[in-house]
């Protein structure tokens, strides 16, 4: 009740649909060729490594990370590289890519050997060389988050709150074994003494088998959350596992990050993904997605080559049902996924759904004048106020957004979920955030 | 696969199934229980009143909108919940064409002239029932007696008798003096469970409301009884569950509900026992409506992890010495 007149951040009762949470995942048939962008990571592009003509093989770094923000990219399938070109991605900016016609052999590259890791220098050298980012869907370079030494817990995020999405489900109940042991060099390497393992309450059977095999990890515990979209997002996450808060504003200034109260998240199958490459040595080239929605005629857990372009993803569910008209492809979950105008976009590392939903699925309802009845605020997870920042906004009142911590919105869209007028309140608030940010770095130059 | 075709828009994809005219519905259903109890307690008249000013306010609305050539929102059914909450605050012989006087205030001055739904300053069926209690006193406060009371309310309301010998069950089932729909505390509290149930409302407004009520009261009198009595005289009951709650005219964070909620429980205390009033709730929640867009500033959330502004608020305090040296 205390906690509630704080701020209520109740989070969005989404519905579940976890269909193919039962459904092993397949893996899917090479295709005829891919599209792997330079650009799948927060910062700075890779640079391609490779030229038209040549040859490749699975695991070949095709892309050298650009900067210490960035991540190397690696083959993804055998073949010959079509084009290293320009190309548009779906949210709608351009970076390098290179095009990869597969021989279908899907021979690996024979440098592929699993690293040597005796101590934090080397294990983030092998993760850079593998190519990790955050999985989650954030894309952030993972050698860069664990590079801070502040950090005395790791919180594995295994809440998986986006409706219909399930990879990560399947990770926990196929790939146990490398979670565990990725977890083990995470902590034993960067000398994190504690582990918490958060799993959304809808997920019973994953929380029991990682409560089994954790038992007899001393530091490492499991946390059933409850079932409140976004439990899985960052900040919200470390509230409700450990208690604490990542600052709005860091020592030095800039925006706070989970180092800041000693904290690292990993998506869980980020750090599965570490623990195979420690294994096998074979960087990160393919990916689990959720195929789902009432469009598609089989979904289910597609493992597919990087670079897959949406369109071969479909092919290999079955393709549309037949009677159904398709309305709309979402790369990602329903809440925060985006929206992509054609098939012909490539599978991301950072993806894990392609939602094909009818035309009839995808209609939403028009937006009515705004009620006032303040359900924005009490679901927002950031605690932060919509419908009082909208006004701010429609006033281009600096200092109102500033006191109302504008910049602290994780466009998870809880509030458009909840709004009953069906406003489309977070593309305002992401619209105030960004005239925020504008002016302030305007003030700051001056 | 017509890729043309496919319909890109921002994230979320989904949208919960909650709706304007869902809400407003949910309070109508609310309202039946105490509909019912009207027409049980002061005869079948109170339908006629209830349906004429419901009719009234629908047809305002669509007509003020119609000649302005608005988007009609007649479907989002608040008119509908402002004429019923309207009729509820009559007198059950109040003549019809007052009762479409009070639905003109109410919607057309006081809700549409200010922009339609979500920018009223007050809730319009309260603006309805004070300009009506101001401009017809008389036959506001002439109440109808149901036949069945035999006590001491058979005279007058129970605000205005000494409430010692006022029978408790009768006031919860609503056997007394009153406005239509605020006799009746089972119908109001049936309405308030059903309401907390489909979320329509929290608890926090009418909780705070109600509780504040009954801590002053209790403290005066030292009587449990007359302060049961007192809870449930008057437009308390019906007036912190149907109308301090109404979305627009009340606070937005919880902390803003229960400073709203006892602000209004406070005053409402403070009319009946020190003002010449009986009626303190309908000016308490005014008032309260009035002061909403403050107790909004004065209740922001925390978010999470904020970082207090250390500068700002030296500049501010700085600013503040200055000014007071000044002064000075
Ligand atoms: S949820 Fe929608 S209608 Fe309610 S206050 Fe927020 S923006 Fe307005
Ligand atoms: S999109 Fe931003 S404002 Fe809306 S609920 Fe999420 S964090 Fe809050």
């Amino acid at each position: 009740m205390l906690k509630g007149l704080k701020r209520s951040a109740k989070g969005a009762r989404v519905p579940h649909e976890k269909a193919t949470a039962g459904m092993a995942t397949v893996k899917m048939p090479v295709p005829q060729h891919v599209v792997i962008p330079m650009q799948m990571h927060i910062g700075a592009p890779a640079q391609p490594v490779v030229k038209k003509g040549d040859t490749v093989m699975v695991g070949t770094l095709i892309g050298q990370a650009g900067g210490f923000i960035s991540a190397d990219i690696h083959s993804s399938v055998s073949g010959t590289v079509l084009d290293v070109a320009p190309m548009r991605m779906v949210n709608g900016t351009v970076c390098k890519a290179v095009a990869i016609k597969a021989d279908g052999h899907q021979t690996l590259d024979p440098a592929c050997t699993p690293p040597v890791v005796t101590d934090k220098d080397s294990l983030l050298v092998a993760i850079r060389a593998c190519g990790l980012v955050g999985l989650g869907g954030a894309g952030f370079p993972t050698a860069v988050k664990l590079a801070a030494n502040t950090i005395d817990t790791l919180v594995i995020n295994a809440a998986e709150c986006e409706p219909y999405l399930t990879t990560d489900t399947r990770e926990m109940l196929e790939c146990s074994d490398t979670i565990l042991s990725g977890i083990d060099a995470v902590m034993k390497y960067c000398d994190i003494p504690n582990c918490i393992i958060g799993i959304e309450r809808n997920k019973p059977e994953c929380i029991d088998l990682m409560f089994s095999l954790t038992r007899d990890m001393p530091g490492v515990s499991v946390k059933p959350l409850p079932m409140r979209y976004p439990q899985g997002a960052e900040k919200t996450l470390i509230e409700t596992c450990t208690g604490r808060e990542v600052p709005q504003t860091a020592p030095n200034g800039k925006g706070g990050i989970p180092a800041d109260c000693g904290c690292v998240v990993m998506n869980v199958t980020s750090v599965s993904t570490l623990g195979k490459y420690l294994k096998t040595g074979i960087p990160l080239v393919t990916k689990r997605i959720t195929v789902d929605g009432d469009a598609i005629a089989k979904p289910g857990n597609l493992e597919a080559p990087i670079g897959a372009l949406y369109r071969d993803v479909i092919e290999a569910c079955g393709g549309i049902k037949p009677d159904v008209e398709l309305g709309k492809i979402i790369f990602g979950g329903p809440m925060m996924g985006g929206a992509a105008p054609s098939a012909d976009f490539p599978v991301l590392k950072q993806n894990n759904g392609l939602l094909l939903l009818s035309r009839k699925a995808a209609a939403l309802p028009e937006a009515e004048p705004c009620i006032r009845c303040g359900r924005c605020i009490q679901a927002c997870p950031m605690g932060l106020e919509p419908v009082v920042i909208a006004e701010n906004f429609k006033n281009r009142d600096f200092d109102a957004l500033q006191a109302r911590c504008i910049d602290l919105c994780v466009a998870c869209g809880s509030c458009t979920y909840v709004c009953p007028a069906k406003r489309p309140v977070s593309q305002t608030m992401a619209l105030a955030k960004a005239w925020y940010l504008k002016e302030k770095n305007g003030k700051a130059g001056k | 696969m017509e890729e043309q075709r496919l319909i890109v828009t921002a994230s979320p994809h989904i949208r919960d199934n909650s709706t304007t005219r869902g809400l407003m519905g949910n309070v109508i259903i609310a309202l039946v229980p105490s509909i019912v109890a009207a027409a049980f307690i002061f005869g079948m008249r109170s339908l006629l009143v209830v349906g004429v000013t419901v009719a009234a306010c629908v047809g305002f609305e669509y007509l003020y909108t119609l000649l302005l050539k608005k988007p009609n929102p007649v479907g989002d059914l608040s008119a509908v919940v402002t004429g019923i909450i309207l009729a509820l605050n009559v007198p059950v012989n109040m003549p019809l064409w007052i009762c479409v006087v009070g639905a003109f205030i109410a919607i057309v001055i006081v809700k549409q002239l200010f922009g339609g739904i979500g920018y009223n300053f007050a809730n319009p069926a309260l603006i309805g029932r004070i300009a009506l209690f101001v401009g017809f006193a008389t036959r506001m406060t002439d109440y109808v007696y149901p036949d069945m009371a035999v006590d001491a309310l058979a005279t007058a309301t129970p605000l205005a008798v000494d409430a010692g010998g006022v029978s408790l069950l009768d006031m919860f089932l609503g056997l007394h003096g009153g406005m239509m729909g605020e006799v009746c505390a089972l119908a109001i509290l049936l309405g308030l469970a059903y309401l907390l149930a489909t979320r329509t409302i929290g608890f926090a407004i009418p909780g705070s409301i109600v509780i504040t009520m009954f801590v002053l009261t209790f403290a005066a009198t030292r009587d449990l009884h007359a302060t049961l009595v007192e809870l449930m005289a008057g437009g308390l009951l019906f007036g912190a569950v149907f109308m301090a709650t109404d979305y627009v005219t009340s606070p937005f964070t919880t902390g803003g509900k229960v400073i709203y909620g006892i602000f209004i429980g406070l005053m409402t205390f403070l009319i009946r026992n020190f003002g010449s009033m009986n009626e303190g709730m309908s000016f308490a929640i005014l008032l309260g409506n009035l002061l909403t867009p403050w107790f909004n500033d004065w209740s922001h959330q925390i978010p999470l992890g904020r970082t207090k502004q250390k500068k700002a608020k030296k500049e501010k305090a700085a600013a503040a010495s200055a000014g007071k040296g000044g002064a000075a």
